[in-house]
């Protein structure tokens, strides 16, 4: 219980850190890639911190309150996944958190935030059958949903997942929101939508979702170092190797493609999720 | 100390800009200039913005598009008027559809000179910008909100005038 509550404080204070140098790591490594210097990487930090000082400008006083219960629900189901809880309440507690972001979004009557909320509830449907294969995987290998088990498994669940791993990979480009599938909004200046789901927000309100943005990429590579978890050190070093070779093929990647269109990531990555995931499941029925 | 200076985002606007000045501005994103290495972002969305980058003289057409602009700029927010169309209307001056420069519509904080402005000078005149961002922001907290008085707008056109 006390180590449980523990990991939760730990998450609630060092999420946000980790996730802002992750962050600036990658405006690095991409500036790097694109031949220039790029900004310091305290810079998110200094970013989020300007937002806070900024007035504040808002369409509508309810566009605050969901953006609000979108930060709270994001750390809420950090909250559930360190605290060892149930996979599937952390991933429905998640999609709660991004229909708050997209009801923030379509609360302003702004042509370009909604059809950045429409190409969000595209995405969500996109990457969910995923992420539900993702849960359904560690239950049929570990026999349970929560995470403390799984973590206490002691066999990698890698070796039996490895299709589900690389499913959960693809849609985390999704989930990062980096191209080629990042339609609904972009760190980067594509402006086509202006700034897609996030037109509306300024100051405060802007810098609450690069919070919560933070604290969701933490909790999205915990997901990742799930796999790699065995019992032993080995296992965990392995495991946080792991997410931050994750982390850098995905700015790669984020860097080496153009933007694709909804059809396409809506077709690619629920073909990955039959073929890679369903079949991963198939074949884990049949061996155990 | 104000965060404001350390991580200014930008909103480029073209008024009827020669195209020049516009290159000059993109040229200050490319791996040669690299403005991201003082947190310098180009958004496309005043409301994200904190520099608003005028080129061009300002036209009947388009002043009510860089009015709406500068409205739409959460405070504090600076003006930096690049190139000498949009300091006072340049070339163009004389033509028939032209108020002038970007004064004539929004106070304009600094002035960078040039046809079309260096780089440099952009990047010199955002950097000045900065120093007007941090005490507005400064007198923000004291006061309620306002936009930049004309003899403040007046002091940094001449000194930015004095050292081009
Ligand atoms: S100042 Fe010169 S280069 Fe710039 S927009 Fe005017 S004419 Fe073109």
């Amino acid at each position: 219980m006390t180590t449980m509550i523990l990991w939760v404080i730990a998450y609630l204070i060092f999420a946000p850190l980790v996730g802002g140098i992750l962050a600036g790591l990658d405006r690095i490594v991409s500036a790097r890639m694109q031949g220039r210097v790029g900004p310091p990487i305290l810079q998110p930090f200094y970013d989020v911190l300007k937002l806070m000082e900024k007035e504040a400008l808002t369409v509508n006083k309810v566009q605050d309150f969901y953006v609000m219960c979108f930060l709270i629900f994001i750390i809420i189901t950090g909250g559930f996944f360190f605290a060892g809880g149930d996979l599937l309440l952390v991933i429905f507690s998640l999609t709660l958190a991004s229909v708050f972001l997209i009801v923030a979004a379509f609360s302003s009557n702004s042509p370009y935030a909604q059809i950045g909320a429409e190409r969000e509830l595209l995405q969500i449907m996109a990457y969910e059958p995923m992420v539900l294969m993702t849960a359904v995987g560690f239950y049929m290998f570990t026999g349970s949903f929560r995470v403390s088990d799984i973590l206490t498994f002691g066999q990698m669940p890698l070796l039996y997942l490895i299709g589900i791993f690389f499913g959960y990979l693809f849609i985390l480009t999704i989930k990062f929101r980096k191209s080629p599938f990042d339609l609904s909004m972009s760190h980067h200046a594509h402006q086509e939508l202006v700034k897609g789901l996030t037109t509306e927000f300024s100051g405060k309100t802007l810098a609450m979702i690069e919070v919560a943005h933070w604290y969701e990429n933490i909790f999205l590579l915990g997901f990742v170092f799930l796999f790699f978890v065995n019992g032993t050190p080995l296992g965990i070093a392995l495991g946080v190797v792991v997410c931050l070779v994750a982390y850098f093929l995905e700015v790669l990647i984020d860097n080496s493609y153009a933007r694709m269109k909804w059809q396409f990531t809506l077709k690619s990555s629920w073909v990955i999720a039959i073929t890679a995931g369903f079949i991963n499941l198939v074949v884990l029925r049949f061996m155990f | 100390m104000s965060y404001v200076t350390k991580s200014p985002w930008v909103i480029h606007y073209d008024g009827s800009s020669c195209n020049g000045c516009d290159i000059e501005v993109l040229a200050c994103l490319t791996p040669m200039y690299d403005v991201e290495r003082f947190g310098i972002i180009n958004t496309g969305n005043p409301k994200h913005a904190d520099v608003f980058l005028v080129t061009g003289a300002i036209n009947e057409q388009n002043k009510g598009v860089v009015q709406q602009i500068y409205d739409q700029m959460p405070e504090p927010k600076v003006v930096v008027a690049v190139g000498i169309c949009a300091t006072s209307g340049g070339i163009f001056k004389e033509c028939y559809n032209i108020l002038g420069g970007t004064d004539t519509v929004i106070p304009v904080d600094v002035y960078v000179p040039g046809c079309a402005a260096r780089p440099e000078a952009i990047i010199d005149g955002v950097v000045k910008g900065l120093s007007v961002l941090a005490e507005k922001k400064a007198a923000m907290g004291k006061k309620p909100v306002e936009t930049a008085p004309a003899a403040e707008a007046a002091a940094t056109e001449t000194e930015m005038k004095e050292e081009a």
